[in-house]
């Protein structure tokens, strides 16, 4: 299509669902049946009472096939809103991360430091590992696992990003 | 969609409640084959008279003469199948509808939902394997949701774009005690399809049209869905406006064929004065059609210098392969109306004189008559596809019948969008998305059973019609005096046009081997077999087969090397059109990237 040329940009999507078996399947087909990136995609439930779920789904792409990502996902039956948080105003966006580093000696005592700069939390320690806890955004996570790469970094299992807009708007 | 009221009546099974929503939602027919997981309703199916059930002989058919009974009819076309090869069987015919947006809903059979998961016999992930062939797609897990699922899986398949919609029914929830609801009138949950324009839009579009000096509509598959009315609409505006009008494939039948503002078909086989409309026009208005890459040719060079108005009920197809200026979501028939409205109350025409000129540029380019064949008329002489088609269309047209024309896929398929006129909408059903070879047959026996009386055609191929050929049973079974009119040349004539055009003449795997003897074959379905061999029998044959009141082959045999033209060939763009043979020689270059657009 002639949305291969032009320039990208990433966008951070949320979809509000109904909470019924197979959306998701409905949406991650609807990714990889039509070529589209995923660089990260989060779902949970948010609100019981409603039975709706909230998936988050970070992609790239150039704005005629962002338009498309999102012109096919509100086709989608069970999908109630789309929101393109990055192109609708400022939002807040967060990854949770947990970190195994193993390593003693030096290298764990610069791992302590490099984790107290970035306000990682120690969830889990031995003798010779610790497990951190660190949020923030993905570029934060992704300088501190270079950081941790040569210190010992054993073992990562990262959330995906949630977002939310900033202010007053929701798009429940 | 949601609200459930349980009515206080005596508990029913799940089949009896599912008859009973298939009953409220005004089902008539169901086509269908049976199998253990459906056996449940195949019980209720049998103790009742409302609905009629339809054997085929095989699933695909199944859906495929639900698309046709829908498409003629504009209403929902319903099948049932078993579980899985039942199911899967359907699948085929489940991503024909949603290609073409044709209302079906197709109920399959379930293991029992205990045995769900455990690879169970004639089990299979249908929800998983229909999704993406389906609009939308059920797994009935509680008894209580069942009719209500029932409706709102009408209302998904009939409503906004149509499509497919499947309702998988394990066996347990057939058989148990229902709770029956009636379909509710609140709106659903989620799924909520626009249809009304937004009003700025239409102005932008009307000042459009009266800015034009060289406008066109580009008319699709949506204004047949949109209903008979937005095809009289079209009309009007197209009288009231002078503009000229192509349709798509789809689109057949929404402009009369012998309307003057017709200019044919467009697109890859469409006409030279269509495409080069399209090329040439300042303002483009797209009514329900999708800028399909067999409508567009290279889109680099897709129609350079028009302002474009795309009128679409489907938001995702605006900007999907081509950018518009005037986007407008909604339903054909409405927009139609409200900009012919518009276009009356403020006299937006076109000028006069700009239009004028248009249509004489558009008459030069219908001189060059990009249709025409040469048919020799000498006794004994070899049978033009093109002519075939041409005679069958005029001898049907003096029969004075309403005619219903259905196709298989190939060059058949093109000479019949090509040669064979259509004055009313929904006369024409066609596989244009997939391209599904075995179309024709049962969609013509879908079209049969909805309209008893109706003269029924599948205008086939050899090749395609052996896709299908069991459904001759069918035709028996219900006595439905559907015509078969194949054009016989002995190749898969599209994959040889190809193979000469781009592949050097290696004609790998295209010729129809060891063809059925078709006359033999129609009477041992006892139906009527035909054969025309020379130019001498076929008018005889065409009008013994329209007078025959039984299920007929009629065997054309054509000339085998007969290729469809006009022709935009891959990668082209609507200006660079080969017109026939003699002039492809000067054109012989076609790059890899043209060649892996066939």
């Amino acid at each position: 299509m002639s949305g291969e040329t032009g320039l990208t940009r990433s966008a951070t999507i949320a979809v509000l669902v109904e909470n019924e078996a197979g959306v998701l399947a409905r949406v991650i087909g609807l990714f990889s049946g039509r070529g589209y990136n995923i660089d990260s995609l989060t779902v949970a439930a948010i609100d019981e009472d409603r039975g709706r779920s909230r998936i988050t789904v970070a992609t790239r792409g150039t704005e005629q096939v962002i338009e498309q990502i999102k012109a096919q996902l509100n086709r989608i039956v069970p999908v109630h809103r789309v929101a393109d948080l990055t192109a609708e105003g400022p939002h807040v966006a967060r990854e949770l991360a947990l970190i195994k580093v193993v390593a003693t000696g030096e290298p764990r005592g610069q791992a302590l430091q490099i984790a107290d700069a970035f306000r990682a939390k120690i969830v889990d320690t031995t003798i010779e590992s610790f497990v951190f806890e660190l949020t923030g955004s993905t570029d934060k996570i992704d300088a501190f696992l270079d950081l941790m790469r040569p210190l010992g970094l054993a073992e990562i299992s990262r959330s995906g990003v949630a977002a939310i807009a900033r202010g007053t708007r929701t798009i429940i | 969609m949601n609200a459930v009221t349980p009515s206080a009546e005596l508990p029913l099974s799940g089949a009896q409640i599912l008859l009973r929503a298939l009953k409220e939602q005004g089902v008539e027919v169901i086509f269908g084959y049976p199998g253990g997981a459906v056996l449940p309703i195949y019980d209720a199916i049998f103790q009742q008279n409302a609905i009629r059930h339809i054997l085929v002989r095989h699933e695909q058919a199944a859906v495929h003469a639900a698309e046709g009974y829908a498409r003629s009819t504009g209403r929902v076309g319903v099948v049932l199948v078993t579980s899985g090869p039942g199911a899967t069987n359907a699948v085929t015919g489940l991503v024909d509808a949603l290609m073409d947006s044709i209302p079906v809903v197709c109920l399959t059979g379930q293991v029992p939902t205990h045995l769900i998961g455990n690879d169970a016999f004639q089990e299979a992930d249908t929800v998983g394997i229909t999704r993406p062939a389906t609009k939308h797609n059920y797994l009935v897990k509680k008894s209580g949701d069942l009719a209500r699922i029932v409706h709102e899986a009408f209302y998904v398949a009939r409503s906004g774009r149509p499509g497919p919609v499947v309702i998988d029914l394990p066996k347990d929830i057939l058989i148990n005690p229902a709770p029956y609801v009636e379909a509710s009138r609140e709106a659903h949950r989620s799924y909520r399809p626009r249809t009304e324009p937004d009003r700025a839009q239409i102005d932008k579009a009307v000042a459009l049209i009266r800015s034009a000096k060289r406008p066109i509509l580009y008319v699709g598959g949506g204004v047949i869905n949109a209903g008979p009315e937005a095809s009289a609409t079209l009309r009007e505006l197209v009288a009231e406006t002078g503009i000229p009008c192509t349709n798509t494939l789809m689109g057949l039948g929404t402009l009369p064929a012998s309307d003057p503002h017709f200019i044919g078909m467009l697109g890859m086989h469409g006409t030279y004065e269509a495409n080069m409309a399209m090329h040439g026009c300042d303002v483009m208005l797209n009514i329900g059609a999708r800028f399909d890459d067999r409508v567009t040719g290279r889109l680099s060079a897709f129609s350079p210098g028009s302002r474009k108005v795309h009128v679409d009920i489907d938001a995702s197809n605006i900007n999907k392969n081509v950018v518009v200026d005037v986007p407008i979501v909604g339903d054909a028939g409405v927009v139609l109306r409200a900009l012919l409205d518009a276009v009356r109350a403020e006299g937006a025409r076109p000028d006069r004189t700009a239009m004028a000129a248009w249509w004489r540029q558009i008459d030069a380019w219908r001189e060059k008559r990009s249709l025409d064949f040469v048919q020799p008329r000498e006794p004994g002489s070899i049978i033009k596809p093109q002519h075939a088609v041409r005679r069958l269309y005029e001898l049907t047209q003096q029969s004075g019948r309403d005619t219903f024309i259905t196709t298989e896929v190939g060059q058949h398929q093109m000479w019949a969008a090509q040669h064979f006129g259509f004055e009313r909408p929904n006369r024409w059903m066609t596989s244009g998305g997939l391209g599904t070879m075995g179309y024709g047959l049962p969609a013509a026996m879908g079209v049969q059973i909805a309209h008893p009386d109706a003269l029924v055609i599948d205008i086939a191929g050899e090749a395609s019609i052996l896709m299908n050929i069991q459904e001759m049973g069918t035709l028996a079974q219900y006595r439905l005096p559907v015509k078969v009119f194949i054009l016989n040349n002995q190749y898969m004539g599209m994959v040889r046009q190809w193979q000469e055009l781009l592949h050097g003449g290696r004609y790998s795997e295209s010729y129809s081997q060891s063809l059925p003897d078709f006359t033999k074959l129609a009477e041992s379905f006892h139906a009527v077999g035909m054969r025309a061999t020379t130019i001498d029998d076929l008018d005889r044959v065409i009008l013994e087969m329209i007078k025959c009141d039984r299920a007929v082959i009629a065997d054309i045999a054509v000339d085998q090397g007969e290729n469809v033209y006009p022709m935009i060939p891959s990668g082209a763009a609507h200006n660079e059109m080969l017109l026939g043979p003699d002039k492809s020689r000067n054109n012989a270059e076609v790059t890899n990237a043209g060649m892996v657009l066939v």
